[in-house]
């Protein structure tokens, strides 16, 4: 059965080669300094996603990506790695989003793209480490989520058997199609850029990059559709301006600060409702939350 | 995340050395491959940027797994049960890798599977696997032995061999026995044609690199009766057809993730490639040029990771309150190593490319004649390919090992432990001067282009080419130490003894050598900046060496040479 897979990816800075100006003096990343790369963990994602395509054939791959113009360097290393395609969601006015303005926006563009049986991504990105937007995108699409998953064991029928890696352990378990699937660091790492792919999609490129190429590149990329990557306003996916962007976006950040953790005091729970229960009213009543 | 290619700016230099345009321009035909395929370059610039594309895949592979593998394949090592080799884990790792990355093939053709790239950037990518671990680089460059097959086999043998290794077969040269080793006109592995045109092969094989491989190359006795190399034919085994057992597999000092096996053949099917008794004097002459070239890569990625090991351990150690770099006595190692490493390097890709020229005249050959100054040319580039492999085999070989040596030195005590990657380095390296030839048979290839000349038109050449005024001072010493190799080959071959010409051979092929990559890293420093000052540390060591052997040479007298021998 062939698949349309859909792989949610960020173009993010690298923060695990921070050098020391990293950070700009009001404690925001200063992303001129940082390389940009492709959120490891979204990473994954397009492995499981590559494998579901080995072992489905006939099935396409396209990358779904949130940034500025250049995010399609996103698109053409997944196309390098194995993906058929992808899509730049890209306009000022989804600038500034948090995660809340970022999944709707994201949905909406799922919604557009319209038939898909799974969709994956990586559990959370290394800049915002929040790990929410694949849920919430789940939800606004309302379908099923299955997060930290380490490995798609199978694929049929309708349904997918994940197995996601818990902190104590491991468990499996099953979703209708289509869903949302996060995948976690310890999947499998992602094949590397291909030889030949890297010389055939080298030229894949959004129609604002293309004007700049030769006339001769250009008219390779005029004969080969494959080689154009769709680039989608929040126009275009008919996203309401009041979710998007800096508009939609509640989380406002008051102030950033360098805080070394130290566990003074811990507390483990046990899975049932009482417990947590008790542990949310602590926390209102500290005002931790609320 | 480190990345071989990129973090070596080295490499791009000599990726962009004017000649390129000519060999790439061959190489694709005038881009006619485009039409047909849609990963072919469109042009020159356009096949430029996909080697640098591709080379940067296999910097990644390399500084990011192939290396960090490395360790653990050198403790774990291939396994030998029931005749068959299970590489170590990581082994099979980073086979995984490189087959999906498509990098097994890269200079076969497009039509059977392969990246079409010239030699050079092959070569290039062989120099990048071998820092991150050598031993890794014997498998990854067996696939060298496809283009024997491409070179000399049928066009149905091409068909169904060289796509399987593009994919990522692995393949082995079956050549050496028990006794035949440097001798390989003493190989007894016995041929016998059947009726139906296939081949039983029957014997022992020894020391046979990933002699477990998918497709064979095997030299094997077809003449019945004969003794010489005049009797040996070139064969090719598909494992699928069995026949063949791994005996077992040495335990070695270094490159151990590299299976060496004994190989058992009993009734082994095989097929001839190209026509009989050809086998030693075309075919193997052939590939060991080929795997020669790849071991003189090899010497030249183990001297990189070297220098790395103890220029970033210089860094770090500090004693006398301060980094150990800061004394001239640590930093001249450092420097001479860099020399070394780098006029190597500079031969390396100069025979690479000489390699490049003639090997794609000879291709088009096949094709369509030649018009009469392109067979001059491929006369011309077969000539210095053949007399600078062996140099950049035997003195590249010999100059990895010396940094090898100098990188334990520089981390003193540590570097005698095995907490650091440089003992491994040390182990891996010591090899690189023994197989495919020892340096002492790599000075018997080479002496015939000291007595000929071929070496000495070489420098002629470069002398002609035009230097900045700055550099000036450097070609005027070069241009003595030409003058001083010119008067050493004439005193040694005025003396009329097969011995004594035999005892100097040694010294007239390293100072042809030191004097030649002196030149060639005057060429570097003249187009880039980056190497003036690794020219003159290596310009001051080549002088002292051609000085060094001059004297010899003169005050040498031929009655000595009954005091060298051993009793």
């Amino acid at each position: 059965m062939s698949l349309n897979i859909i792989v949610l990816a960020k173009q993010v800075p690298d923060t695990r080669n921070v050098g020391k100006d990293a950070m700009k003096e009001d404690g925001t990343v200063n992303r001129a300094a940082l390389p940009a790369i492709f959120n490891p963990e979204d990473l994954n994602a397009l492995e499981q996603a590559l494998r579901l395509k080995e072992a489905n054939p006939g099935s396409t791959i396209t990358l779904l990506t949130m940034g500025l113009p250049r995010a399609a360097e996103m698109v053409r290393e997944a196309m390098w790695r194995g993906a058929d395609g992808g899509i730049v969601l890209t306009d000022p006015a989804l600038g500034g989003a948090d995660t809340l303005a970022t999944s709707y926006s994201l949905a909406q563009a799922v919604k557009k793209f319209g038939n898909y049986d799974i969709i994956l991504g990586g559990r959370q990105a290394i800049d915002g480490d929040t790990a929410q937007v694949g849920p919430q995108i789940a939800e606004k699409l309302g379908i099923p989520q299955v997060t930290y998953a380490e490995e798609i064991l199978d694929l049929k029928d309708g349904f997918v058997t994940v197995k996601r890696r818990l902190e104590h352990g491991v468990e499996t378990v099953k979703s209708p199609l289509p869903c949302v699937v996060t995948v976690n660091g310890s999947a499998a790492e992602c094949r590397p850029r291909n030889a030949v792919r890297v010389q055939r999609y080298k030229y894949a490129s959004l129609p604002v990059e293309q004007e700049k190429m030769s006339e001769r590149v250009k008219e390779v990329v005029a004969k080969r559709p494959e080689l154009t990557i769709k680039k989608w306003s929040a126009a275009d996916v008919e996203a309401d301006p009041a979710q998007i962007g800096f508009a939609g976006s509640p989380t406002k950040v008051k102030a950033i600060e360098a805080v070394v953790f130290t566990a003074k005091e811990s507390l483990r729970l046990d899975d049932n409702d009482e417990q947590i229960e008790a542990l949310v009213k602590d926390l209102i009543a500290n005002h931790t939350i609320g | 995340m480190a990345n071989y290619y990129t973090d070596n700016p080295a490499l791009k230099h000599h990726l962009q050395h004017p000649l390129m345009e000519k060999i790439v321009e061959l190489k694709e035909r005038n881009y006619t491959d485009a039409d047909k395929y849609d990963y072919a370059p469109l042009d020159f610039a356009d096949a430029m940027d996909s080697y640098d594309r591709v080379l940067d895949i296999v910097g990644e592979i390399c500084g990011t797994k192939i290396v960090d593998n490395a360790e653990s394949v050198d403790h774990e090592g291939p396994v030998c049960e029931g005749g068959r080799v299970t590489y170590a884990a990581g082994t099979r790792d980073n086979l995984d890798t490189c087959r999906k990355a498509g990098l097994m093939g890269m200079a076969m053709p497009r039509r059977l599977g392969g990246l079409n790239f010239p030699i050079t950037p092959y070569i290039m990518a062989a120099d990048i696997v071998s820092r991150a671990d050598a031993g890794f680089e014997n498998l990854w460059g067996l696939q060298d032995c496809a283009e024997t097959i491409y070179e000399f086999g049928s066009e149905d043998q091409k068909q169904r061999f060289i796509p399987r290794a593009c994919e990522g077969a692995t393949m082995s040269m079956d050549l050496t026995e028990p006794d035949a080793g440097s001798d390989l006109q003493s190989v007894m592995l016995k041929a016998t044609e059947q009726p139906d045109g296939t081949w039983r092969l029957n014997g022992v094989k020894r020391f046979i690199t990933n002699g477990d491989s998918d497709i064979h190359l095997v030299l094997a006795r077809s003449e019945e009766g004969t003794k010489d190399g005049r009797g040996l034919s070139m064969f090719i085994y598909d494992k699928r057809d069995g026949g063949v057992n791994v005996r077992r597999i040495e335990n070695k000092m270094g490159i151990k993730g590299s299976p060496t096996c004994e190989l058992v053949f009993k009734n082994a099917k095989a097929e001839l490639c190209g026509s009989r008794r050809l086998g030693l004097i075309k075919y193997v002459m052939a590939l060991m040029n080929g795997a020669r070239l790849g071991i003189a890569a090899q010497s030249v990625g183990i001297s990189e990771r070297a220098y790395r090991e103890a220029l970033a351990y210089a860094k770090d150690r500090k004693q006398f309150g301060k980094a150990i770099i800061e004394f001239p006595a640590v930093y001249e190692i450092l420097a001479v190593m860099k020399a070394k490493l780098e006029a190597s390097r500079s031969l390396l890709y100069e025979t690479s490319r000489f390699v490049d020229m003639y090997k794609l005249y000879e291709d088009i050959s096949k094709e369509r004649a030649l018009t009469p100054e392109e067979r001059k040319e491929m006369k011309h580039y077969s000539r210095l390919a053949d007399a600078c492999t062996p140099m950049v085999k035997g003195m590249g070989s010999e100059y990895c090992n010396q940094n090898a040596y100098d990188a334990i030195q520089i981390h003193g005590g540590s570097g005698f432990m095995k907490d650091y990657a440089c003992e491994r380095v040390y182990r891996d390296a010591r090899i690189t001067s023994i197989y495919e030839g020892t340096t002492q048979l790599q000075v018997v290839a080479a002496i015939r282009h000291v007595t000929t000349g071929t070496y000495l038109s070489l420098m002629k050449e470069y002398e002609a080419r035009e230097v900045k005024e700055s550099l000036q001072p450097m070609r005027k010493r070069l241009q003595a130490m030409m003058e001083r190799y010119e008067k050493a080959v004439e005193a040694v071959t005025s003396v009329k003894d097969q011995a004594y010409g035999d005892f100097m051979a040694r010294r007239l092929v390293e100072m042809a050598g030191v004097t030649i990559m002196s030149w060639l890293l005057l060429d570097d420093a003249n187009r880039n900046d980056d190497f003036v000052a690794t020219a003159n540390v290596y310009l001051n060591l080549a002088e002292s060496e051609v000085a060094r052997h001059a004297e010899f040479i003169d005050s040498f007298k031929i009655e000595e040479l009954a005091d060298y021998k051993a009793e």
